[in-house]
């Protein structure tokens, strides 16, 4: 109980009207930041650390943290209400978040998304209060091998994914690597794909990317199909942000299961928006209610938001712990931290039990605050929907494009979101799935890494994904049988079909 | 009485004029563009500096830090360069601004930027996980001379690769490199024990050898390192060999962290800036920095940067001919 007594300790330091006071303006400061597409965690933070140079570590990570929690609760926001979304990892929030808004269910699927958000986060922490020794273990097991092997699972969670057909998958989530190897290639250091655009040589942004094919894809659709948004008739009463709230019961197992996958990720650091794809893939693999997935299931929405949240908080024990940031935002402090005059590593623990205890009983008191105030911010959000569309309408393509042009100052990024809007449009028209597409796009250039550091390693032989250790051997066993789970579940059918 | 006033300020600006021009100030915000990502030693050392400015309030106006990592940090330079001679565009690097547009088409000549100043030099040590048999780099390269040894490192063609490259053709051991991103992750690989050693700076692996987890073998510099305070129970940076010392026939290999501006703009900016990293270079925050990161206080500009740059372009440039790396 050595941590519990350490844990009090921390709290002991965090309770003070001044900590409080920072953890609301952050929290708040972050909710901005997240709703506007393309600003983003990692840039919001890049921004205050210069605010904190002044500031005892404790307060400064305080605040920053803080401040991450508030935008993953923003970019869910604007995931459910716009199909836009602000993170990376709120991606897969959008496929069923949207379609609930659409139908006038807003406040339903925000209150859904912002408490299930807290409760990953909320195991999120336990678990690095309880197991921080063994979990920086557990960390360094990980080599390329088996980041290779993560990531395959999540791809392989996925197949299937959406009713379109298996082979409008497979090219979608094809494109969706090629878009991936766009720019300066890690293992070999040359160029791929650039054709001479200089603003290519750091890849094709995500973001610019999701902006374009989520965002101007869908609101070209909307014309289309006559300037109308279906969440109009939405009522909006605080009584059903409670009657949300009292339907999550019966989420119990999605929630379990997507935290443990969430904490997995986040510690590993497989990141949060695998994640998140990897936690909605499987709800969806083991409902009963599978065809409503991608049509506005809420079980689509509480997966990947409690997977999110508990990857997002159980980065931050990678960084403090080895180093090695388990997320953009996460990289961005771990800078800060230096700068305070603080060395992350194993020994952080040891040598300023204060800021490291501090910092996770902030987790705990942030989230809680989060959640309060996101909430508190639902009706106001839904009711944006209320505004006729030819208003809203220009305002969200406006938005788009500051959002796409603040990823990186390049003027290349507009015409960018454009095509690929334009490209996202005819996907859908086409009934061509997006979802593998930006998937492959996320985790396609570190998949290839980890691939092709494991073939230096192992000299060309694919036998190391089995034999490099058991860890490794064990995540391939499940992806293979993810992977091939229809035609083992008929196996298995006839089988029974056979006994009886 | 308006001609008068016509007069008074005809010369009013032409003396503000001349006083401006006499000495470049900055009316703008300034940019700090940092060509690697977040976290990375880059950051940290611009952001250290941005941290001293305002400490001392050196500038009026205020600065923002852009990080620009894309393309191991091409995108950093493309931007700084890319507005024409912008003096509010300030560019943070190492070597890599001269070093990686002739191994791969950049985006950008290295001549599009000019040197400023160059503020410490980075050391780079051979590491080894605490449970190898390599008691000291002799063991460590007979071993490799035995069998082929796997060393990590950040990028591809980078500093790290070059000065494995450089041990490989000096003592005929043999390693496979692995390319990690950062050499944070080789770091950590390396106390993972999942690669045999890596030739990160102190500051990349300092958290792991105070836990006693990688183990130091020898140092690429022509004297030790400054003494300083015991990192582990029973050694500081002072205690660890040089590798001429052991054996490894390379005495110095280090890395200059650079400040940059784009070609063409006016000597008065070079010139302020120059004298603002100058002062910052005398704080007691700075050399807090230095002792922090392990690297050694160098203050160089002018025409003593330039001949460092072309001496130390020159001696990259035969290794990457030997490997075959030169751009086409």
């Amino acid at each position: 109980m050595d941590n519990f007594g350490n844990l009090m300790a921390g709290f002991g330091i965090v309770f003070s009207a001044y900590h409080l006071a920072l953890m609301a303006a952050g929290v708040l400061l972050g909710i901005l930041v997240g709703v506007l597409p393309g600003l983003g965690a990692p840039n919001g933070v890049s921004l205050l650390i210069p605010l904190t140079f002044t500031m005892d570590p404790v307060s400064a990570i305080i605040l920053l943290t803080s401040m991450y929690w508030g935008a993953l609760f923003g970019g869910s926001t604007t995931s459910i209400l716009f199909n836009i979304p602000g993170e990376p990892s709120s991606v897969a929030t959008t496929f069923d978040g949207y379609p609930m808004a659409q139908q006038g269910h807003a406040t339903h699927a925000l209150t859904l998304a912002f408490v299930s958000a807290g409760i990953g986060a909320l195991v999120g922490v336990a678990v690095i209060t309880m197991l921080s020794g063994w979990v920086t273990q557990f960390a360094l097991k990980f080599s390329s091998p088996e980041y290779f092997a993560v990531y395959l699972l999540t791809f392989c969670s996925f197949i299937g994914m959406g009713s379109a057909s298996p082979f409008k998958a497979i090219v979608s989530m094809m494109l969706g690597f090629g878009f991936a190897t766009v720019g300066m290639d890690g293992i070999s250091g040359n160029t791929r794909l650039t054709f001479g655009f200089p603003e290519l040589i750091k890849g094709i942004s995500f973001l610019v990317a999701v902006i374009g094919l989520f965002g101007l894809g869908e609101l070209i659709q909307t014309m289309e199909e006559g300037l109308r948004f279906e969440g109009i008739h939405a009522r909006i009463r605080m009584r059903d942000v409670f009657r949300a709230i009292a339907t999550l019961p019966s989420h119990i197992v999605t929630l379990v299961r997507s935290a443990l996958i969430g904490c997995w990720m986040g510690i590993t650091p497989g990141g949060p928006t695998a994640a998140s794809f990897m936690s909605y893939g499987l709800a969806k693999r083991f409902s009963r209610r599978k065809d409503g997935f991608g049509k506005g299931e809420p079980a689509g929405v509480v997966a990947p938001e409690t997977a999110d949240h508990s990857a997002g908080t159980c980065a931050i024990l990678p960084m403090l712990a080895l180093g090695v940031p388990g997320s953009a935002t996460a990289a961005v402090m771990m800078g800060g931290l230096m700068i305070w005059g603080l060395t992350p590593g194993p020994m952080l623990f040891i040598e300023r039990p204060d800021f490291v205890w501090g910092t996770i009983a902030s987790m705990y008191l942030g989230n809680v605050m989060a959640v309060v105030l996101v909430l508190a911010t639902v009706p106001l959000f839904a009711a944006i929907l209320r505004v006729p569309f030819s208003i809203i309408g220009p305002m969200i393509v406006v938005v788009c494009f500051i959002g796409a042009y603040q990823i990186s100052g390049a003027r290349l990024d507009l015409w960018l979101a454009l095509v690929f809007g334009v490209f996202g449009y005819l996907l859908k028209k086409l009934d061509y799935p997006i979802a593998p597409m930006v998937l492959a796009m996320v985790l396609g250039d570190k998949t290839e890494d980890a691939f092709r550091q494991s073939m230096i390693f192992s000299k060309g032989s694919l036998s190391i994904f089995w034999t490099n250790s058991t860890l490794v051997a064990g995540i391939m066993v499940v992806a293979m049988v993810l992977l091939f789970w229809p035609l083992i579940s008929k196996l298995i059918q006839r089988a029974r079909g056979q006994a009886a | 009485m308006s001609r008068i006033k016509l007069t008074a300020t005809l010369l009013a600006s032409a003396l503000y004029a001349t006083a401006a021009s006499a000495a470049w100030v900055p009316e703008k915000p300034v940019e700090f563009v940092v060509a690697s990502g977040a976290g990375g030693g880059t950051d940290t050392f611009a952001r250290t500096i941005q941290s001293i400015i305002l400490k001392y309030k050196l500038m009026d106006a205020p600065i923002v830090v852009v990080n620009k990592g894309g393309g191991s940090g091409s995108e950093g330079f493309v931007y700084g360069s890319g507005n024409g001679a912008d003096p509010y565009k300030v560019t943070f690097g190492t070597n890599n601004e001269y070093l990686l547009p002739l191994v791969a088409k950049m985006g950008y000549t290295a001549d599009a930027l000019v040197p400023v100043a160059a503020l410490a030099l980075d050391d780079f040590l051979i590491w080894v996980n605490a449970q190898a048999p390599y008691k000291d780099a002799k063991s460590f390269i007979e071993a490799g001379k035995k069998a082929e040894l796997k060393m990590g490192g950040s990028q591809s063609k980078d500093t790290d690769q070059t000065l494995v490259s450089m041990i490989g053709a000096a003592t005929g051991a043999k390693f496979t490199y692995i390319p990690f991103k950062s050499g944070g992750e080789a770091a950590v690989q390396l106390a993972g024990a999942h690669i045999d050693a890596n030739v990160n700076n102190p500051s990349e692996n300092i958290g792991q050898w105070k836990a006693g987890m990688v183990r130091p073998l020898c140092v690429f510099s022509p004297e030790r390192m400054a003494q300083g305070p015991k990192v582990t129970k029973d050694m500081s940076w002072g205690d660890i060999p040089t590798c001429k010392e052991s054996g490894v026939p390379i005495s110095t290999y280090q890395m200059p962290r650079t400040v940059w501006l784009p070609t063409g703009v006016s000597n008065d900016a070079v010139a302020f800036y120059t004298d603002i990293l100058k002062k910052v270079s005398e704080k007691p925050e700075w050399k807090a920095y230095i002792e922090k990161t392990s690297q050694t206080d160098r203050f160089m500009t002018g025409d003593a940067l330039k001949s460092y740059i072309k001496q130390d372009a020159e001696r990259a440039t035969d290794v990457f001919k030997r490997e075959k790396w030169m751009v086409q």
